[in-house]
């Protein structure tokens, strides 16, 4: 048994850090020498600040928020490592019901497809640009965000400009619904429980799961900070393990009452069980999908440098950030699988590509002629 | 220049305008609650903007380094990153601060560090009142089991208090955790 290590990681409550809150909570952390702090925290921003100056060892991060941390896109430069990818997809779009019936009046085709939705939503936003209307305002969760490249790449492809058509505003993912209720904004694009809550309130009607837009979408991932990668490599291997025992746990269906109920916790999720669980199941608008919520695991939890690659291009598109060769593999670092490698061996599985509804295919040897193949994108 | 102050306390945030008014820094609005944020922040139109952090709102600023429709003016870094003691201690004091493009930095760590002092204060200011109020606490505590003694052994008010004094020092427990035995003891014996 090795001497024991301390490791202090920040999170976000959301259902997709189970592997992490199984890891400790089921004491495999522990068993690999792992003294593991798990801190509820309120605001990304504060889990990059926190990462920056050393409070934590480690963080259930948004995916693409590791590559803005590292190399200094927003605020405060925080370097980390995407050790394992924790979660793909998860996410969903939901509008209110007044947007709801608007889009089904517009629409030309299946509501279910992605594409029709956004023409019918690019229609909506016409007549209330020619009836002198308040532009829409859907909801996101961070700048650096899955959530808000998937509502952009959808819209884009109905020929909305998100940046000049309609507001795109950051709201705290517990105070969607509220805001939907109150018609402050029209529509959001968040993690679970949010949608379903939304929906059996009736306040909302769900559109899209995330994985109609993007999938399988790097969604969040367990970021380690740099310098404790470099320093403690077999901390770091360490924790990869123990969150994959946590994976392997919580994919098991024999297993989801049990983790339902531990992620139920007011330390951890906080939210009722018996939501918890229908997320697990991949129960979503009532119908399953294998695809809501994917965790990662030995097999499709490896960072890859394409992952990276892809997120990078969807915050060049946007104009977070400059596509240039040096930041492109800076960026392709952050989602280092070296860590990962040593623990599950050396049969590397291939990453699955991220496919979308529509647009032309991501090829990361050629990011420029992907970013060109798009008529919308901001100014460069 | 205008600064804004958005804070859940408001007796915290009372303090920090408090400071920054003597400060010299005459412009200063108070945001007490975060609904529609974003709306409000722009209304008052601010070049720098404190937070603090157990605010789940903060991520809502964050946008503000975007450009988009939703951003009128897009905000800069607050301190310096080479400056990383600066960050270190508005963390650990529990601010965060945003800044508007062009202000010059000596002005800008003037503000960052009265906020972390007035933060560091407020702090003080809630743990001694802590412990005042379990000060009082145990007090209560040590009266309530004084009068059980003295009512169940027909002691003095001195004496019943000497003999939990004992007791404490033979278990090397404090006088209160004596005390709440006492009365945990003799609610099961009634």
């Amino acid at each position: 048994m090795n001497a024991t290590r301390q490791v202090k990681i920040g999170f976000i409550p959301l259902v997709d850090a189970a592997s992490l809150f199984v890891a400790v909570d089921k004491g495999f952390a522990a068993e690999e020498g792992l003294d593991v702090e798990l801190v509820r925290e309120v605001s990304w921003s504060n889990i990059r600040d926190r990462l920056a100056i050393g409070h934590y060892d480690a963080a259930h991060l948004l995916a693409p928020m590791a590559i803005a941390a590292t190399l200094g896109l927003s605020h405060v430069r925080a370097p980390v490592v995407a050790a394992m990818t924790l979660a793909m997809n998860g996410n969903a779009i939901t509008v209110s019901p007044d947007l709801y019936a608007s889009l089904a009046a517009a629409a030309e085709g299946d509501l279910g497809d992605p594409a029709v939705t956004a023409r019918a939503l690019k229609e909506v936003i016409s007549s209330r640009e020619k009836r002198n209307a308040e532009p829409l305002t859907f909801g996101m969760t961070f700048p650096f965000s899955t959530h808000n490249y998937q509502l952009r790449y959808w819209m884009a492809e109905g020929g909305i400009n998100p940046d000049t058509d309609l507001r795109l505003v950051v709201l705290p993912p517990p105070y969607m619904v509220d805001n939907l209720a109150k018609g402050q904004v029209d529509g959001f694009c968040v993690g679970a429980p949010w949608n379903a809550v939304a929906e059996s309130a009736g306040v909302g009607v769900i559109l899209h799961p995330g994985s109609a837009i993007f999938n399988p979408a790097p969604e969040k991932t367990l970021a380690i900070r740099a310098q404790v990668a470099e320093r403690d490599p077999a901390r770091a291997e360490a924790l990869i393990r123990a969150c994959l025992r946590g994976a392997d746990y919580v994919r098991a269906p024999e297993n989801r009452d049990e983790t339902a109920a531990l992620l139920a916790h007011a330390d951890r999720v906080g939210a009722d069980a018996q939501t918890v669980r229908r997320t697990l199941e991949g129960r979503f608008g009532g119908e399953e999908n294998k695809d809501y919520l994917i965790f990662g695991d030995a097999a499709c939890g490896r960072p890859d440098a394409y992952q990276a690659a892809w997120l990078y291009a969807q915050m060049s598109r946007w104009g977070q950030a400059r596509l240039s060769p040096d930041a492109l593999s800076a960026a392709k670092r952050v989602f280092d699988p070296t860590f990962f490698d040593a623990v599950t061996g050396t049969a590397h599985p291939r990453t699955a590509p991220v496919a979308a509804f529509s647009g032309s295919s991501f090829h990361e040897q050629d990011i420029e002629a992907y970013l060109d193949s798009f008529a919308i994108r901001a100014a460069r | 220049m205008k600064i804004v102050i958005i804070d859940e306390s408001p007796i915290r945030s009372a303090i920090l305008e408090e400071g920054l008014r003597e400060a010299g820094f005459v412009d200063v609005e108070r945001i007490d609650e975060t609904h529609n944020l974003l709306k409000r922040v722009y209304a008052i139109d601010p070049d720098v903007i404190l937070i603090d952090l157990e605010n789940p709102s903060r991520d809502e600023l964050e946008q503000m380094f975007q450009v988009s429709r939703a951003v009128r003016r897009p905000v800069a870094m607050f301190v310096d990153q080479a400056d990383s003691a600066s960050i270190q201690a508005s963390v650990d004091a529990g601010v965060s601060a945003y800044i508007v493009d062009g202000l010059k930095k000596e002005r800008i760590k003037s503000i960052l560090d009265l906020c972390v002092s007035r933060f560091n204060a407020f702090a003080k200011l809630q743990n001694e009142l802590e412990r005042a109020r379990s000060d009082l606490e145990e007090r209560k505590t040590i009266d309530r089991a004084k009068g059980i003694l003295m009512k169940a052994r027909k002691l003095s008010e001195d004496e019943a208090y000497k003999l939990m004094r004992g007791a404490a020092m033979r278990e090397s427990k404090k006088i209160a955790e004596i005390a709440q035995s006492i009365i945990t003891a003799s609610e099961l014996l009634k």
